[in-house]
């Protein structure tokens, strides 16, 4: 576990022969793409070979969740074309692997299509968030990265409460050189931002966020740091107007530096 | 209606329930209120914090809250034959069984039991199936005083107002906020408090013990709800922490218990599983203050005149529906309100409901259906950050069926003339994310858009409506030049497919 930081160029790589699709989801690829190319750099860093399926898109929650489960289908339908015949699926996003397993059978059965039914469950179970597919399959947490600020950790609700990702986050930052990690109070309370629910309920949705905000500002941090780009969207959207100079960052990026080439 | 009749207990507030705006209008309304916003928030987290040190002693709690939903969901799947088997043994130990299909059934039954006992007054324990069916108003209407004991409850009566919590509901209020109520209001209704009253809590509440004292020795009725029926033996239980409940159940010659046909568990033996979950889930103790049963008619000993109103009020039409019918299973802890974020900044009343908070969300729905603005506005009401499930002690998987809540919302709305702007961005979104080549396509309008503004802009602010919901408080990043896909069609080449 440690070779790899002392060395990274000699140890053996724990990717190597690993073939895996990223999945980018829709909002890093079309808003945050820093994020994907991230996760592309730390993984060929750890020596897997990674593809970017093109005919991906979206997890669809956005549609399931506000009950539109129709519209989601075609959503589900698209990934399981996509990722079909991939062993690892990696996906930057708690919430979008976390739709993926708990929402696409539910889709699928809603369908009645039992073939899709039965390539869903292929995809969900070959599809990880990032901070699993690292601590689980990779078995890394150090990851060879170095980052010399003062962060902050929101875990993210579909990150711990859908996805399951428990601490592997905490472990890999943990194991960040440089980095001062400081504990974010009230971490696993939501930060507000509930997709369409940001819209149809803003003003709860930004009493909620303006909290979070103001738990983050206390840390003292210059970054916070989650595993969902969406949430991060929601406080930071806070935190940017507030002028509060805290920039949020996603977590794939954070482990993609390594200090090199600065 | 004419008011010239004086009433004989405080009026609650003007309006009905269903009669509410819509859930983020009540809730921008209340968000703005900073008395509310700072009671809740300190109710919530001690009551949240309690909770949370006793339920982690239990080193089986998971497998307590796997036995509660298993039984609840058991009881459910047979519910017509323990509600028959519930009625022979109460009616066998002396009790008389009614059944009423919603509310207007039961509250003439129960006004029909109180006048045969010559009363115009009945004392009550804390219930909220008597809520459900706005009993009070009923018996008000028929010339009959319901008078609350439980403490908060009586603090919600006094102060014409309405609940705001299932457990707690005059948590919205705080003590000196109650000193104001008993002071104004008390005196008018029965034995008044010294006019010395200070806020605190201990002499708040001996004015309440003094107020209630009198009604408790006068009544010859008494209504509660329960907690739990017991189908074996006929038995019901009354769960409570202040002891008003048990002078109730005990001193008036004649009780009455409304209970939602949802309350019947099969055996003695299932309360053990109930009574380690409630008390830890709802006031965070380890054990109940005050459990009351009896088992219809002891000669000589407590009420002699022993009455059950089993209540239906929508509850087959929960069963009916297997994504919706989890509801059934809750035991009113109120564990999902004080954990819940949503409620813990707007409180009770903007649910429109006697049941608020994450379960109100799901249940009211569900039995009122989905035709007014609240209750089609109710399962919006959530993050869906998935926190009640984590905290419900019989494991209602609450986010997943407002999920399913919602598509009850929309399909309603297909029902409706004219196309509503959200489904036709529903529809269009469906297009635009079903295939990726379209997808891409707007991606490069969206880096098209974002080239011709200068590079010194990295966020937008304010905005025009709609873009407003996000935009008025809330900075939005610039999108990027070229999306994820370009750059590695570009960098890469495509890939595999």
């Amino acid at each position: 576990m440690t070779a790899l930081s002392t060395d990274p160029a000699q140890a053996a790589r724990p990717g190597t022969g690993l073939r895996v699709a990223l999945f980018a989801t829709c909002i890093n690829d079309t808003m945050f793409p820093q994020t994907p190319k991230a996760v592309v750099t730390l993984l060929e860093r750890l020596g897997c070979t990674v593809d970017f399926p093109m005919a991906q898109t979206c997890c669809g929650q956005m549609f399931t969740n506000t009950g539109y489960f129709d519209e989601a289908l075609p959503t589900v339908r698209a990934y399981v074309d996509a990722f079909a015949g991939y062993d690892y699926v990696v996906g930057p996003s708690g919430s979008c692997i976390g739709s993926v397993r708990e929402q696409h059978p539910m889709l699928a059965a809603h369908s009645g299509d039992t073939g899709l039914a039965a390539q869903v469950a292929k995809a969900v179970a070959a599809s990880y968030d990032l901070s699993e597919f690292l601590v689980d399959v990779l078995k890394v947490t150090d990851v060879g990265a170095y980052f010399p600020h003062r962060v902050t950790y929101h875990s993210t609700c579909h990150s711990i409460r859908v996805a399951k990702v428990g601490d592997r986050p905490y472990q890999l930052l943990r194991a960040v050189r440089g980095i001062d990690l400081v504990p974010l109070e009230g971490a696993d309370q939501c930060c507000g931002f509930g997709g369409t629910f940001s819209v149809k309920n803003p003003d709860v949705s930004v009493a909620m966020g303006a909290d979070k905000a103001r738990r983050v500002m206390d840390t003292g941090a210059e970054y916070l740091v989650a595993g969902d780009n969406s949430c991060l969207m929601h406080v930071g959207g806070l935190l940017h107007r507030m002028r509060s100079g805290v920039k949020p960052i996603h977590l794939a990026e954070i482990l993609a530096q390594t200090g090199e080439g600065l | 209606m004419s008011q010239s009749a004086a009433r004989r207990t405080p009026a609650p507030p003007e309006g009905t329930y269903l009669g509410m705006p819509r859930f983020p209008v009540a809730a921008k309304g209340a968000l703005g209120n900073t008395q509310l916003r700072k009671n809740l928030r300190h109710a919530t987290g001690v009551i949240r914090a309690k909770r949370g040190r006793v339920v982690a002693e239990v080193d089986r709690w998971e497998e307590l809250r796997v036995a509660g939903a298993a039984i609840k969901d058991r009881t459910q799947r047979h519910l017509d034959s323990y509600l028959l088997q519930f009625e022979a043994a109460m009616t066998a130990a002396g009790g008389h069984v009614h059944w009423a299909r919603d509310a207007a059934e039961a509250n003439q039954i129960i006004v029909e039991l109180v006048r045969a006992q010559g009363a115009d007054e009945v004392v009550k324990v804390k219930s909220m199936a008597t809520q459900e069916i706005d009993m009070n108003e009923a018996l008000e209407a028929a010339g009959i005083a319901a008078w609350e004991t439980d403490l908060a409850e009586l603090i919600v009566q006094l102060g014409h107002d309405r609940p705001s919590h299932i457990l707690v509901p005059a948590i919205h209020r705080n003590r000196s906020e109650v000193r104001e109520i008993f002071l104004t209001e008390m005196g008018t209704y029965g034995t008044p408090p010294p006019a010395d009253l200070t806020d605190d809590p201990a002499e708040l509440a001996g004015a309440a013990r003094r107020h209630l004292r009198e009604k408790f020795l006068r009544a010859s009725v008494a209504i509660s709800g329960a907690n739990f029926a017991v189908a074996e033996t006929g038995t019901l239980v009354v769960v409570e922490s202040e002891g008003n409940g048990r002078m109730c159940l005990t001193l008036p010659d004649t009780l009455i218990s409304v209970v939602g046909i949802e309350k019947v568990v099969p055996t003695f033996a299932d309360l053990e599983v109930f009574l380690q979950l409630l008390p830890r889930s709802s006031t965070g103790e380890r054990m109940n203050p005050y459990t009351t049963m009896w088992t219809g008619v002891t000669p000589g000993d407590g009420p002699q005149n022993v009455h059950v109103v089993l209540i239906d009020n929508g509850r087959t039409e929960v069963l009916a529906d297997p994504s919706g019918r989890a509801a059934l299973r809750c035991i009113r802890c109120s564990a999902c309100l004080n954990i819940c974020p949503v409620y813990e900044r707007v409180g009770g009343h903007a649910y429109g409901s006697v049941y608020p908070g994450p379960i109100g969300a799901v249940l009211t729905p569900q039995l009122r259906g989905t035709d007014s603005a609240i209750d089609r506005s109710l399962p919006y009401a959530s993050t869906l950050c998935g926190a009640c499930f984590e905290v419900c002690p019989v494991r209602i998987p609450i986010p997943d069926m407002l999920v399913h809540m919602r598509k009850r919302v929309v399909e309603a709305k297909h029902g409706d003339t004219t196309p509503h702007a959200e489904s036709l961005m529903m529809k269009a979104g469906s297009w635009l994310f079903g295939d990726a080549r379209r997808l891409a396509m707007a991606q490069k309008a969206a880096g098209l858009g974002r080239r011709i503004m200068p590079d010194s802009v990295s966020h937008l602010g304010p905005l025009p409506p709609p873009l407003a919901r996000w935009a008025n408080a809330r900075d939005l990043p610039m999108p990027p030049t070229e999306s994820f896909r370009s750059w590695w069609a570009r960098e890469r080449g495509g890939s595999s497919r």
